[in-house]
């Protein structure tokens, strides 16, 4: 056993922390220089790294910035599924090109393979709900139903879609966690096809965008623990630091336990990313669940254990506090994960 | 043992139904009911219809044109409001000056700001935190100096809610820094359109403004708008808090979140069925119903005591740390009805140019999940109720 990052990925994790620390102007290009994007995608595909521990890096300290940068949605899904298309994605890598995946529907909740979305050949009509950084896509990949009824696993294809396509409609809106999602409208719009047959290369690459955001929820939630520690030592209330209060440090500490238990999993998700399908969605699933838990806890107590100030948009804990909570709306939540690990388990 | 209201409590409950049926716009309802933010307009409105029936101050005497109704009648009052999604009636003014005004006020402060509270003239806010002052709120540091027939008032308020709207602010101030803590403050009226008063909006992580900062430099404010004696603040700030404290369980809210949160989940779907079918929600739901119903009698066995005679004492932190626990685990569950539709968020600041999706017709419950981390923070945190009650029940042990 070891539980050591390997050199390389230790000298990346701290370019990258060097970098986002004084980040500015086009960070998107100065990742992708960074070779950040790279990172994500295996040697075969284009890239340099692609394993869980690549991405486990990657994101962990993407979620220690107080930035939020679309990197999951605009490279890491709608790569992995280029690249399971056959498609090459240097421009991705590079950084010159954005994607963005339209999947989710309204009545799909958080099931991968509730798919309304319907195509004729290759003509799509649907509608996609909350698509995460659909604007800043040059072209949108799109899952549509060739056959089946909604929730069949079979029957799931995608396509790429170009973003002045008639019959494309996006209408955007910002997102609580910060940066722009937006319902996507599609009405007979022609399309490329990309994999006829997408369920499993669907699910592949929703356990490493899982990954990826747990990931990012660990280091936000590092920083939240750092906050709160050095405010307890600093804030005064009646003539002593409110850190003498056993009251609020006990439950610091609980708090420390939650993020450890949840950095666990991380390593746990990560290791299992290459696994076979059950395994590692049995992973994914555990992980994710203890991560929506843990998160409620580290967000909330964080936020009480700062008082007023804690709930304020200027102050960054507020900020980290609310992408932990709004992470266990993406790409399952708690109690989606919970049901999936039990059936996963049972099968 | 009686667990039943009686008739002409039930006979209340139906002129309240009525009442509301007739006077509450569904327009005003649903913005309510989906956190969209009232405007000054909406709470002068919702003011104007409950002070034409004589029911906007249900804890004022009736001398001073309030209902006076007991405690069992205030709880069925405030629980149907909440269940209609009504405007709740700002405290400021009616539930926390009036009081302090009508025990320690002089008669010609009564005179001339009661009435002007019915009728909305003033709006009034809370001057008591500062940054330095949160929950040790004695260790407050506005100064008031006494030049003349005025005071001169420098210092710096905080987290000031809807102070934007507001043309009068009471404060505790400090007029003897000498004296110990507790006895050198002094409790004001200042005038929120006099030279030296600056109000700054500060923005919550909901995207919202309810709170401000409000600066004062050098305010000359008339020593007539000394409230009681000087430094004798202390006294009236803690009287005040006691009715701040009044519906403190706030259990017509969560019985109407959680009607909500079943309405939201009867429409959002899981796996093709509604959500509220899915069982490990409906166990979610379940759970705060049971604590609910339980919390329910809780608040009607100590407020009943309350309305005996004896007044809500300590109990006032049980009901706080439960009722503010279940509010705030509602907030959670609504949003988590929703899925992935949580994220949509409009700011106040920004205003969104697209209309946000909202398939379950749930609103903004990100935002109003977010708004309520408030609950367990002000009007004492959780962690001094606590405080309060441990450190009773320690001397009570002795
Ligand atoms: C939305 C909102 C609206 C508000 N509106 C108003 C208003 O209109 N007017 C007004 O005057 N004030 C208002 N307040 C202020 C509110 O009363 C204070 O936030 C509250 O008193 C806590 O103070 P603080 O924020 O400075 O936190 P602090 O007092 O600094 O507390 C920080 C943390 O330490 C804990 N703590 C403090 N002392 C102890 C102790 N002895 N033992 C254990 N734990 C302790 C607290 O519980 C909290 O978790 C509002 C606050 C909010 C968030």
């Amino acid at each position: 056993m070891n539980f050591e990052l390997t050199e390389e990925r230790q000298m990346l994790q701290d370019s990258l922390r060097r970098y986002l620390a004084g980040a500015e102007g086009d960070i998107w290009a100065g990742l992708a220089e960074l070779g950040v994007i790279g990172a994500l995608f295996s040697e075969e595909q284009g890239g340099f790294g692609g394993a869980g521990f690549d991405m486990a890096v990657v994101f962990e300290e993407l979620g220690r910035a107080d930035l939020t940068i679309p990197l999951i949605d605009n490279a890491l899904l709608p790569g992995l599924l280029m690249v399971a298309g056959g498609q090459d994605v240097e421009g991705l890598i590079g950084g010159a090109q954005r994607l963005a995946l339209a999947h989710g529907e309204t009545a799909a909740r958080y099931d991968l393979n509730w798919v309304e979305t319907r195509a004729e050949g290759n003509r799509l009509t649907g509608e996609k709900t909350v698509v995460v950084g659909a604007e800043d896509a040059d072209s949108l990949i799109v899952s549509a139903r060739h056959s089946g009824v909604a929730c069949d696993e079979q029957g799931i294809g995608l396509w790429l879609v170009a973003k002045d396509a008639p019959g494309l409609q996006i209408r955007g809106y910002d997102i609580a966690q910060g940066g722009r999602a937006a319902e996507v409208s599609l009405t007979d719009v022609e399309a490329k096809p990309l994999i006829a047959e997408a369920g499993s290369e669907l699910a592949k690459a929703f356990a490493a965008a899982t990954l990826a955001e747990m990931a990012q929820c660990l280091g936000a939630m590092d920083i939240c623990v750092a906050m709160t520690q050095e405010y307890l030592t600093t804030r005064k209330q009646f003539g002593r630091p409110i850190g003498t209060f056993q009251a609020l440090t006990h439950r610091l500490v609980d708090v420390v336990v939650a993020v450890e238990q949840a950095r666990s999993m991380v390593i746990l998700a990560a290791g299992h990313l290459e696994a076979d399908a059950k395994t590692r969605d049995l992973h994914i699933a555990a992980a994710k669940n203890l991560f929506g838990r843990s998160g409620r806890l580290v967000s909330e107590e964080c936020i009480q254990m700062h008082g007023g100030i804690g709930m304020t948009e200027e102050y960054a804990l507020g900020r980290y506090a609310k992408r932990i909570t709004m992470s266990d709306h993406r790409f399952g939540d708690t109690d989606h994960h919970l049901e999936r690990f039990i059936d996963l388990g049972a099968a | 043992m009686d667990l039943s209201f009686n008739e002409e409590d039930l006979a209340f409950r139906a002129e309240v139904q009525d009442f509301i049926a007739q006077k509450l716009p569904a327009e005003l309802a649903d913005k309510v009911r989906l956190n969209k933010g009232l405007s000054k307009a909406d709470h002068d409105f919702w003011h104007a219809q409950l002070n034409e029936k004589g029911w906007l101050a249900p804890n004022w005497p009736k001398r001073f044109g309030g209902a006076e109704w007991g405690a069992v009648r205030r709880h069925i009052f405030e629980e149907e409001c909440a269940l209609a999604f009504a405007p709740r009636i700002v405290p400021f003014g009616l539930a926390m000056l009036g009081p302090v005004l009508q025990k320690f006020g002089s008669q010609e402060q009564q005179d001339y700001w009661l009435p002007r509270i019915l009728n909305g003239d003033d709006w009034w806010c809370q001057g008591y935190s500062e940054p330095g002052a949160g929950s040790d709120l004695a260790a407050l540091k506005t100064r008031a100096v006494r030049d003349g027939d005025h005071y001169v008032v420098n210092g710096q308020k905080t987290w000031t809610t809807l102070g934007q709207h507001a043309n009068m602010i009471f404060c505790l101030v400090r007029t003897d820094v000498e004296a110990k803590k507790q006895e050198g403050i002094s409790f004001l009226l200042i005038d929120m359109d006099s030279p030296g008063v600056e109000v700054r909006p500060i923005t919550l992580i909901d995207g919202g403004v309810e709170v401000n900062e409000v600066w004062l430099t050098d305010v000359r404010v008339p020593v007539e708008n000394l409230v009681g004696e000087e430094n004798k603040g202390w006294t009236y700030a803690k009287y005040l808090l006691t009715h701040e404290r009044t519906n403190i369980a706030g259990v017509g809210y969560s019985r109407a979140g959680l009607d909500n949160v079943k309405r939201i989940a009867g429409r959002a779907m899981s796996g093709g069925r509604p959500l509220i079918e899915n069982p490990h929600f409906a166990a979610r739901v379940a759970q705060v119903e049971i604590d609910l119903m339980a919390m329910s009698t809780t608040n009607l066995r100590i407020i009943s005591k309350a309305a005996a005679g004896q007044a809500p004492g300590i109990e006032s932190s049980l009901l706080k740390i439960k009722g503010t626990q279940i509010r705030q685990e509602i907030t959670d569950l609504t949003r988590r009805a929703v899925g992935p539709q949580a994220l949509p968020f409009v700011s106040e600041e920004v205003e969104s140019n697209t209309p946000l999706p909202d398939a379950f017709d749930a609103g903004a419950v990100a935002a109003s999940y977010f708004n309520n981390r408030k609950l367990s923070i002000f009007g004492g945190s959780n962690e001094i109720q606590r405080e309060i009650y441990a450190k009773q029940m320690m001397r009570d042990a002795k």
